[in-house]
């Protein structure tokens, strides 16, 4: 191309076609974007690879996120440090995940890391109570929330240890014919 | 070409290995050695093994480097298993390539540190040993990367394996779950790898075409990428359907994603009709006016350039290329010999032929993708993790969303409950039935009024046309319109009375919908029949008076010698037959454009003015317009795709008759992208009840398919059964239209291909190929039952497993808990009985139970 200044080399354009689902053009428009969140933090110049993260107050303020109910989840799951803070690098991981090429594997992997609220590896009641009060606004009653929590438990519960293990979800979500329509956002 | 990439390769790969040990600030040797040793290890250890025996083989090797060797081997073991426990701490979420991952990243940061070790040791050890080991670094170091035509054939193998393995990994890390960090850096790792061992392959034998063909492939690669790219470049309105997605949810941007998959049929419809027979005809065809068919009628002469005239497709427009009855029957056309007549058979076969495949492809891959999605034992966990619509971006659309979920979520407890106690069973009854009743008069009514319109229609074409008002003459597809804008409305009123799920209710809805439209357009289609019967009566008659009128031609003017030229008379005073394909086309494509207007009519009447008059009049009304009871419109998904599904079949119909319908259609189709996505965007809010959209989407492809079914019948019909007429179009002069194709076997292809046609298509042959198929179809169809059984099958035994396992784990959880209370029990009391002499037995039986119940609880997990 080369008409504008450069961001990314074409090595570094290459590289991240192979890394993740977007096409040269996409990469570029993400970068964009993510300049377009913290203009002073963000260089234009990506080809040295600088180290500057985004902060999550400002990702989940995007107009992609700022309605989802799970945005902190998803931008801390994707985030290295847990805490939310996006280089480039994680920004761009986000969103391949979330485009609608990704595979329903890998969308269930990062999936069930966003359902995780308190990060121990199993979805227990706890982060189904969380889940569903952050779906329904906390409209549901208490008891209908502990309803909804044990169904689900005891729908998707293989092993019997009343929490979700990764299988579990996977064996869960695999068979969800609206995963993954639902789970996608376009960039 | 070759040469220069091998020279390419290896004046890289010294700087390459100069910028890492500048990084790593060690020496370039060192460096070098334990890099090829972990991404040897990296790979796997039987092909390190087999690498190490092949170099015990051929270099001088003491005992004493075995030795080093095999504590080498046993410290990577060690470190095995560390990940392992590592591994067992971190829980199983990551599994597999995470799991080999972070052995591959803990090997390598070993492997490092052994060859540090090994080098310190080899240092404190005596002077000579030092230095042989280093030589030997070397020598592995120059084998592996510069010499490696001293490898032997199954180390070459392995290395290729190898190398294929690192290609492989670089084509699948799009899909691995890792930090794009770290993709990032095995992907530049692979790369070098394989651009490494890809230039030694290629040493040896077949070394050019390797590199040649590495070469090849590379380009490929960069080929296909930039392909892709352009290709996704290509995708028109993605941003629009983006930003409508944002906006109003999935659901109703289908309906848009639907309507550019349509735009992409027809276009490519349009392409097939347009490039090889309109194009051809237009420009190798003979021109207009040198033939009657190619000229308009004197008669009609006069108001053949009016505007009325031409919006209605009559004048100079039903004399182009537009319509059937412009085409010659002329076999070939022009310098290229192009055959005509062929040409728009083949293409009008081609076009359905085409529909169908992608339809059907389209509807195989949906069903893929969905899934095996009906069963219905997640159901709360469904509602769970997949309730939500990540594309979401609007609050509105937002709160509509959390509101339909919660209500979701109040009816799902509600069903779980109480397993639906229904109050009054007989009344709900009665008024389904009163309902269907009430649905099917109106069917019934409004077939019956474009039956009688239809009529009517010809004995005002009888009077001739100009002596009647506009709306006699647009009659028929002002009525099927409006119809098809009422009915479902009434539909609506009618529902209510039955007192479905709202997702029933519009399945219901839809299947209603479906039936008018159709028994409109069938009714339409038999009105068109009477008229085409009529028509040909009128042929007849016109072919008998223009015999005579030829005869009396001659007869009156070249009397004397017969071979004298004949009188010129200009064509457009030659008399011709009615031309019933004509008439069909045309009314097709009025009945398009009619409908097309009213669409966009409603949409600017019914969104736009109705948002306008509440947006403004709100200010000055007694109740809130907003909140109250016009309010803005809603999106309606369904009925929009039903309008576009139907459309679709009036194409597919009538672009036999008229080649210039894809045109049209595609015309139609990008005006309204632009319009309905305007119109969205300003004029609608959010749906309240928001359906799935992928559920539905095969059922839209299912109504789509049966309508190309229904479309295609009643043209297959005419064109099978029904001879075409004598003057106009393509297949004039013949029998029926398909002898085209007898035509050209017979004249264009060697007399034993028609010879082996005529013995294939014999009904000896045709009858048991027929019986054939239908025996496949009956094969794959009870194959597929019993899989679908068994899958059924295996699916209740894996639920039963997992309970039993369930129960099982519990059990020997509580037996193992119990056996632990009675040993510390029995522990307590030998206690107190004997002193400190049996002490050590009990310890250790307790401890032998407690680890006996740590492993069943570990097994358990």
């Amino acid at each position: 191309m080369g008409n504008k200044q450069t961001i990314f080399t074409d090595e570094q354009l290459d590289a991240y076609q192979d890394c993740t689902f977007f096409t040269r053009k996409e990469i570029l428009r993400l970068h964009g974007r993510y300049h377009e969140l913290a203009p002073h933090l963000v260089p234009m110049d990506y080809t040295n690879e600088p180290d500057c993260k985004i902060p999550l107050a400002l990702i989940v303020n995007m107009p992609e996120l700022k309605e989802n109910p799970f945005r902190n989840r998803i931008v801390e799951s994707f985030s290295e440090d847990g805490m939310g803070n996006l280089s480039f690098n994680e920004f761009v991981d986000m969103f391949s995940v979330l485009s609608e090429m990704a595979p329903r594997e890998l969308k269930a992997i990062y999936a069930f890391k966003i359902y995780d609220f308190n990060v121990d590896n199993y979805l227990c009641k706890e982060d189904l109570e969380k889940t569903l009060n952050k779906l329904t606004k906390e409209e549901l009653t208490p008891e209908e929330v502990e309803l909804v929590c044990e169904k689900t438990i005891e729908e998707a519960d293989l092993d019997g240890d009343h929490k979700l293990s990764f299988a579990d979800f996977e064996n869960m979500i695999s068979r969800a014919p609206d995963f993954l329509s639902t789970f996608h956002i376009r960039i | 070409m070759v040469e220069k990439f091998f020279q390419d390769h290896e004046r890289k790969m010294p700087r390459d290995s100069l910028i890492t040990s500048e990084n790593d600030k060690r020496s370039k040797r060192k460096r070098a050695k334990s890099k090829q040793e972990t991404s040897r290890r990296e790979n796997n250890e039987e092909e390190e093994a087999q690498l190490t025996g092949g170099k015990g083989t051929k270099a001088r090797k003491d005992i004493r480097n075995e030795k080093t060797r095999r504590m080498e081997k046993e410290e990577v073991r060690e470190v095995d298993e560390n990940i392992d426990e590592g591994k067992k701490k971190q829980g199983s979420t990551k599994k597999g390539e995470k799991k080999e991952d972070g052995g591959k990243q803990l090997v390598k940061e070993k492997a490092r540190d052994i060859k540090k070790k090994k080098h310190k040791k080899a240092e404190t050890s005596s002077e000579p040993e030092t230095s042989e080991e280093d030589d030997d670094e070397e020598e592995d170091n120059d084998k592996d990367v510069v010499r490696p035509e001293c490898l032997s054939p199954e180390e070459l193998e392995k290395l290729k394996e190898a190398v294929d393995e690192r290609k492989k990994l670089i084509q699948s890390l799009r899909g691995k779950p890792w930090p794009m960090k770290k993709k990032l850096v095995t992907l530049r790792e692979s790369q070098e790898f394989v651009e490494k061992y890809e230039g030694a392959l290629g040493k040896g034998k077949g070394r050019k075409l390797y590199a040649y063909k590495v070469l090849m492939t590379k380009k490929w690669m960069k080929f296909q990428r930039d392909f892709e790219n352009f290709k996704t470049a290509c995708i028109p309105w993605e941003m629009k359907i983006k930003e409508i997605e944002s906006h109003f949810g999935s659901s109703v941007a289908s309906y848009f994603i639907f309507l550019r998959w349509m735009y992409g049929i027809n276009m490519i419809l349009f392409g097939l009709t347009f490039g090889l027979v309109m194009v051809p005809e237009a420009l190798m065809g003979r021109p207009y006016g040198s033939m009657p068919r190619k000229t308009v009628p004197r008669a009609e002469e006069a108001s053949a350039m009016d505007f009325a005239v031409l919006w209605d497709f009559g004048g100079y427009a039903q004399y182009s290329v537009l319509f059937y009855g412009y085409y010659n029957n002329q076999r070939t056309v022009g310098w290229l010999k192009f055959r005509m007549p062929l040409s728009y058979f083949l293409v009008g076969v081609g076009t359905v032929a085409y529909s169908y495949m992608v339809v059907i492809r389209t509807m195989a891959r949906n069903a893929n993708e969905s899934g095996v999605g009906d069963d219905n034992s997640f159901n709360f966990s469904w509602k769970m993790f997949t309730s939500w619509d990540y594309l979401i971006g609007n609050a509105e659309t937002a709160d509509n969303k959390f509101a339909s979920i919660t209500t979701s979520f109040k009816e799902a407890i509600l069903e779980e409950q109480e397993n639906h106690k229904d109050d009054n069973i007989h009344l709900t009854r009665f008024l389904r039935v009163l309902a269907n009743f009430l649905v099917l008069c109106c069917l019934a009514g409004s077939g019956y009024l474009i039956y009688f319109v239809v009529r009517r229609s010809q004995k005002f074409a009888l009077d001739g046309l100009e002596n009647h008002t506009w709306w006699e003459r647009n009659e028929v597809n002002m009525v099927m319109s409006l119809l098809g804008m009422f009915c479902p409305m009434l539909f609506d009123v009618i529902s209510t009375l039955e007192n479905y799920h709202p997702r029933v209710a519009l399945q219901w809805q839809l299947g209603r919908i479906f039936a008018l439209f159709l028994g409109n357009l069938y009714t339409f289609i038999i009105a068109l029949m009477d008229e085409i019967n009529l028509k040909r009566k009128e042929e007849k008659v016109v072919k008998f008076n223009i015999t005579m009128w030829e005869a009396s031609l001659y007869n009156g003017t070249v009397l004397e010698n017969s071979t004298a030229p004949p009188v010129t008379i200009h064509p457009a005073d030659v008399p011709r037959g009615p031309c019933w394909e004509t008439m069909v086309g045309q009314e097709f494509v009025r009945l398009i454009i009619s409908d097309t207007m009213t669409t966009y009519i409603t949409l600017l009447i019914g969104d736009f003015l109705r948002a306008v008059l509440v947006r403004f009049l709100n200010y000055c009304w007694c109740w809130d317009l907003e909140a109250g009871f016009p309010s803005y419109s809603e999106f309606d998904v369904s009925g929009n795709v039903l309008g576009l599904i139907f459309n679709q079949g009036m194409i597919w119909m009538g672009s036999f008759y008229a080649p210039c319908l894809p045109a049209l259609n595609v015309i139609r189709l990008h005006v309204s992208m632009y319009l309905q996505c305007w119109a969205v965007m300003c004029c609608n809010v959010p749906q309240e009840r928001v359906f799935k959209a992928s559920g539905s989407n095969n059922f839209y492809m299912a109504m789509l398919l049966v309508i190309l079914f229904l479309s295609t019948l009643p043209a297959i019909y005419t064109i099978v059964s029904i001879p075409p007429s004598f003057d106009c179009g393509p297949f004039s002069g013949k029998n029926r239209m398909f002898d085209v194709i007898h035509e050209t076997l017979e004249s264009d292809f060697p007399p034993w291909f028609s010879k082996v046609f005529s013995y294939a298509s014999n009904p000896g042959l045709v009858l048991p190929f027929i019986l054939l198929m239908v025996l496949a179809i009956y094969y794959l169809q009870s194959t597929s039952k019993s899989y679908r059984e068994a899958n059924v099958e295996l699916k209740k035994k894996l639920q039963m497993q997992n309970e039993e396992n369930k129960r099982k784990n519990k059990r020997a959880a509580l037996k193992a808990q119990m056996d632990l209370e009675e040993a510390r029990k029995t522990a307590q009391e030998q206690q107190r009985n004997n002193n400190a002499s049996v002490q050590d037995q009990e310890v250790y039986c307790v401890s032998e139970l407690s680890d006996s119940w740590m492993k069943m609880r570990l097994s358990r997990k």
